[in-house]
């Protein structure tokens, strides 16, 4: 079999289009490499949306957690605690024996005039179940660092905004917010590169790989174990991983280059790693 | 455990709960919490070690081994540690037994790698196939504890190397300047200094290891999610406690296990953080001083 035919049968394998047995004899590197890019789909599709969707919910509790207002600040302080002091590993696990606890029949949901039945089945497949998860906890990480941003903008932007006479929601949008993503941009970069390391850990803690639809990692191992040679397969997964690191720190960089437009030259900051990694 | 718990089928209510949680396997369980904090014991020296020796590499004055020093600092950005912490076993494994049959049979004519089988002769078998099964769980745990080591001291090195280059420069000149040599100034005057700015970036990596050690799991060790698993799945009536699916119970025994386990650390860091920086020239040390005058 060429190596063309193999990467119209297995390059979106991972989404169930193509072949659907995966290959089991005579695995060939163009097969490893094919299929393991496949499962890549599915670590950016985690990645992408974790992040877009937490990048809001972050910017929420980070501002929940610097309120005066107790009962607003407690919930997003716990909420913090909660997914930043336990393992995401623990974490997936407790989400899908939760969800696989939800009855099979559905939630009836009554409405006064009309009775739905809300389904709950697609909460223990990994594309819903472990996005919840992974979404959560992005935003718990995020509004940690969005919350530290928030307390070291300078007072003088604040008394200039004020003296302005910009209030609410205009001094929000036009001042505090973009400081506080200017100052926290370094830092979240870091977090969305581990965020993408992070939804390696999807199919290997509680989500089943429904009809060996998996991510990069897992279709990695099955080589590793197939092959009893882990030396082809994983190598492969770093490679496809240093790429996407890379391509993430060049989108963000781009981000960090416009956010920090207005000031001089030397004092922009550049995007440095510091190691915050693991959840 | 209790004389009441030889017939668990007559039993009702709390001396069920009882008898339940203090059977066989729940003392395993219980145990295999000993297990993950002896993980953690062994692997935090171990990271630390490797990380010195990385650090030391990154920062050599020899090519070749700075090379080496940064490929390995840096190799832990680009690549997912759940990776590592697949491969790392299986490639150590499969690298140990490959010397031990280059060591022990030297004569064997067939090739290793037969097809996806890889064949060593039984005497370079490690552990031997003979040996009782408590070695075999050892060595595997030992494997795991290996590649903890090798990730976390990937990350340690980066710590490590950038609290070497905060240690201030004018420290190294005045030990040049006293006639020390470069070992001596090393070990005398950078390695004391050097560890009040490598504590932040530790504490965190201590954080980062606790929350690691669920992945004990993956890499087959019977841990407190192998446990938490085995224990809380439905039990039929063929089972001397049978119940239905407890595991979300189990692991949200697991979630405050881990919650009150980093929280007592984020005590315990944030008291040594505030004794090393006392009469430290650092802002810390100075808000110190101001609240004691």
């Amino acid at each position: 079999m060429s190596c063309l035919q193999t990467i119209q049968d297995y390059a979106l394998r991972s989404i169930g289009i193509g072949e659907r047995l995966l290959p089991r004899t005579d695995f060939t590197l163009c097969e490893q490499v094919t299929l393991i890019g496949s499962g890549l789909i599915w670590n950016v599709y985690f990645g992408a949306l974790a992040l877009l969707f937490g990048f809001f919910l972050a910017t929420a509790v980070a501002l929940a957690k610097a309120s005066p207002v107790w009962a607003i600040r407690k919930p997003a302080e716990w909420f913090i605690f909660l997914f930043r002091g336990s393992p995401l590993f623990i974490q997936f696990f407790l989400a899908y024996e939760t969800f696989v606890l939800l009855p099979k029949s559905g939630i009836e949901l009554n409405l006064g005039f009309i009775e739905i039945t809300a389904a709950t089945s697609w909460l223990t497949r990994a594309w819903a179940g472990a996005l919840i998860v992974l979404f959560l906890n992005t935003a718990a990480y995020t509004g940690e660092i969005f919350y530290g941003a928030l307390r070291s903008i300078p007072r003088g932007d604040i008394e200039a905004a004020d003296a302005y006479g910009m209030t609410g929601l205009t001094k929000f949008r036009r001042v505090i917010w973009p400081t506080m993503l200017r100052l926290a941009w370094p830092a979240y970069t870091n977090e969305a590169i581990f965020l993408f390391h992070a939804t390696t850990l999807v199919y290997f803690s509680g989500f089943p790989a429904w009809k060996q639809k998996g991510d990069a990692l897992y279709y990695a191992s099955y080589f590793a174990d197939k092959t009893f040679n882990p030396f082809i397969p994983y190598p492969i997964v770093a490679g496809y991983f240093i790429l996407l690191t890379l391509v993430i720190i060049s989108l963000f960089g781009l981000i960090n280059r416009r956010l920090n437009r207005h000031l001089p030259q030397a004092t922009r900051s550049r995007i440095r790693f510091k190691p915050q990694v693991i959840r | 455990m209790f004389s009441y718990c030889s017939d668990p089928s007559s039993l009702e209510g709390f001396s069920w709960l009882a008898c339940y949680l203090t059977n066989g396997k729940h003392m395993a369980f219980y145990g295999s919490f000993g297990v993950v904090m002896v993980l953690l014991l062994i692997t935090a020296p171990a990271a630390l070690a490797f990380g010195f020796g990385g650090a030391i590499a990154a920062r050599s004055a020899f090519l070749p081994l700075r090379w080496f020093g940064k490929a390995y600092t840096s190799m832990v950005r680009g690549i997912p540690d759940i990776a590592f912490f697949l491969f790392v076993p299986f490639a150590l494994d499969q690298g140990i037994e490959w010397l031990r049959h280059k060591a022990k049979c030297p004569d064997w004519e067939e090739p290793i790698r037969q097809g996806s089988d890889f064949v060593v002769c039984s005497v370079a078998k490690m552990p031997l196939s003979s040996s009782p099964q408590w070695v075999h769980e050892t060595y595997g745990f030992f494997l795991a504890v290996l590649a903890f080591a090798i990730v976390f001291g990937a990350f340690a090195a980066n710590v490590l190397f950038g609290a070497m280059k905060a240690v201030p420069r004018a420290q190294m000149e005045t030990a040049e300047a006293y006639g020390m040599t470069d070992r001596q100034a090393f070990w005398r005057i950078l390695v004391p200094q050097m560890w009040v700015y490598a504590l932040p970036g530790l504490s965190n990596l201590w954080m980062i290891l606790i929350k690691a050690t669920p992945l004990l799991f993956l890499l087959g060790v019977e841990d407190i999610v192998y446990w938490a698993r085995e224990l809380g799945g439905a039990k039929t009536s063929i089972f001397a406690y049978p119940h239905p699916d407890w595991r979300l119970y189990y692991f949200l025994g697991l979630l405050v296990f881990y919650l009150g386990l980093t929280k007592l650390s984020e005590m315990v860091l944030s008291r040594l953080t505030y004794r090393l920086s006392h009469g430290q020239a650092t802002m810390a040390g100075d808000a110190q001083r101001k609240a004691a005058a």
